[in-house]
């Protein structure tokens, strides 16, 4: 909506422009290029060029001779492997249900507790502020910090849950509690971020909408579902699809909360590539996974973008 | 009618504050913890005497390196955003203001989104090899550049926001009186996205003093950054809890500052870039 509004100034500009304009020409075509080659070059050398560059290493098995990389070919062999790496495949399913379990729940409590923030006239800044901190804390803190609070003999978690009298658990150590204890702190660490979204997008909601269904009568649910939904849905879904992006990167809290244990209950496709690429050196092997990721990703991408284009041609 | 919103109020209060309880509760349990003896932390006592032993010694002790870690986050995060911001702000402008063809911009914007969607460890991987390819690696150049080119779709996208936000009709005036590009950039386009120039700073600083997976494998222990420091306690076979807490305590300072002068900034940034 807005893009086209700012195009919609911008082309008559356009023509406007050639006018008195043409005889800075000469100095505005150089510096067209000058504005733009520092943006052209960064993604071609430090993006384009080294992501080829791991394409390429996951045809060889890489090893070190004085410092300089020695490469053998092996054709498809490690793309071939990929299928019998277990840990890689714990790793896509641990990620899926971590992504698919994480979102939902951070995307409802944000949504409710905006709503809520919402209907309040003071102290919104305050909540607000309170709501931005756990966004701006480094993820490996925040694996630091509930690394501590989960402390089987003295964390805070088996503390409260001692006061009412149930039994300590050892929530990262164990294989049924792993994934669901690093899914809490990821909801913890992110609920504040679809919180502020989505009270943005609230906020921006026309008001007369509102006063209009005032009058008409309308209960709370049906200004919930009628109205404040149906306006909402484009800054739900983009919100959704952005937090499902960082989701699937995770990476910091799960290398400290658990390094991928107890077993592959918590082993998550970032912390894989780590394992195979980095502790264990097997660069081609890594790279071959990197690349696969990547092209999972890309079909995501993919499926998400032609999934709204249908929503839009149906509706 | 004024009674029933009272008391609609006030609950959605106490609720609101149930969840800054819990946001806030597990910040200040780890700022105690750092405050803490290890043997206090250790039997679980509830009350405790506050004491700096474990500050000193992230701080001051001989085998300590967190304020070179520190000095390092503050190198990379400051020179990193600089860069960024440079780039981003031309690239922007001239992808918005200076009538490519269409398929320059979108496929810069489409390239840009696909790589934001990379997971950094793998692009660690791709950058390691690289850089020590041609003898970067371990160098604060390396992870300089890292963290500039992965903030930079984000600045991007948000600098583009911003750049259209201006009225084209400044621009016009201004290049009728004769300015120059470089003079339009400087004293009309750089000092009405000056607000929005500093909400990207905040940000991509911020995700720049963060960011782990990169890091961790481009740094080498005089490059290490706060957040490569903290994990390397953790991971100490003999895990230092409160010293790791007094750290981590440490590593917040930044954030919460840049929160408390900021903060307008920071939900500026964080908003635009989804919803507009």
């Amino acid at each position: 909506m807005a893009t086209s509004e700012i195009r919609g100034i911008d082309e008559p500009a356009a023509g406007v422009k050639t006018g008195p304009a043409s005889a800075n020409l000469q100095d505005e075509a150089s510096w067209r290029w000058l504005t733009l080659s520092p943006t052209v070059i960064v993604f071609a050398l430090l993006t384009i060029l080294p992501l080829a560059n791991m394409l390429y290493m996951s045809f060889f098995n890489v090893g070190w001779a004085q410092g300089s990389m020695v490469l053998t070919p092996v054709g498809l062999q490690n793309y071939r492997d990929i299928w019998g790496d277990n840990l890689f495949l714990a790793g896509i399913r641990n990620t899926l249900i971590f992504v698919v379990a994480a979102t939902s729940a951070e995307m409802v409590l944000g949504f409710g507790l905006a709503l809520f923030c919402s209907r309040i006239t003071r102290g919104r800044t305050f909540y607000r502020a309170v709501f931005i901190l756990p966004i701006l804390i480094p993820g490996i803190v925040i694996g630091a910090i509930w690394k501590l609070m989960y402390n089987f003999d003295f964390g805070i978690i088996n503390q409260l849950i001692g006061i009412v009298s149930i039994p300590a658990q050892d929530w990262l150590g164990q294989y049924e509690t792993a994934l669901l204890s690093v899914i809490i702190v990821d909801i913890w660490h992110w609920t504040p971020f679809c919180f502020l979204l989505l009270l943005a997008s609230i906020e921006g909601l026309p008001q007369d909408v509102y006063e209009a269904a005032k009058i008409d009568g309308a209960s709370f649910w049906q200004e919930l579902f009628r109205i404040t939904l149906p306006m909402m849905w484009p800054a739900i879904l983009v919100t959704f699809v952005f937090r499902m992006i960082v989701a699937f990167k995770v990476f910091d809290e799960v290398f400290l909360l658990t390094s991928g244990g107890p077993g592959t209950a918590t082993e998550v496709v970032s912390f894989t590539i780590y394992q195979r690429f980095f502790t264990e050196d097997r660069i081609g092997f890594g790279s071959a996974l990197s690349v696969v990721t990547i092209f999972i990703v890309l079909m995501l991408l993919v499926l998400t973008l032609s999934a709204r284009k249908r929503r839009k041609a149906g509706a | 009618m004024t009674g029933t919103v009272g008391v609609r109020t006030w609950w959605v209060h106490l609720l609101l504050i149930g969840a800054v309880v819990i946001v806030i509760g597990p910040v200040i349990w780890i700022v105690g913890a750092g405050f803490r003896t290890q043997i206090s932390l250790l039997m679980g006592q509830f009350w405790f005497d506050p004491e700096l032993f474990n500050f000193e010694e992230v701080l001051f002790s001989k085998t300590s390196e967190y304020l070179l870690n520190f000095r390092n986050s503050l190198i990379v995060g400051s020179l990193s955003t600089a860069l960024c911001l440079t780039v981003a702000t031309l690239g922007a402008y001239s992808m918005h203001r200076m009538r490519w063809p269409r398929w320059v911009v979108h496929s810069l914007l489409g390239w840009a989104l696909i790589f934001h969607l990379i997971p950094p460890i793998a692009l660690a991987g791709a950058w390691f090899a690289m850089f020590r390819n041609v003898g970067l690696d371990n160098t604060f150049t390396a992870l300089i550049l890292a963290h500039a080119t992965l903030n930079l779709p984000m600045a991007l996208w948000l600098m583009g926001v911003f750049v259209r936000e201006v009225p084209v009709e400044l621009e016009e005036a201004a290049r009728i009186d004769g300015a120059t590009t470089p003079a339009l950039l400087r004293q009309v386009i750089v000092p009405l996205v000056m607000p929005g120039l500093a909400a990207t700073a905040v940000l991509v600083f911020i995700f720049s003093w963060n960011e782990f997976p990169v890091a961790l494998n481009l740094s080498l222990k005089q490059t290490a950054t706060v957040p490569v420091a903290i994990a390397k306690y953790a991971q100490d076979f003999e895990i230092k809890y409160t010293e790791m807490a007094a750290s981590a305590t440490l590593s917040i300072i930044p954030a919460l500052i840049l929160l408390l002068v900021a903060q307008r900034y920071i939900v500026r940034g964080l908003t635009a870039g989804a919803l507009k």
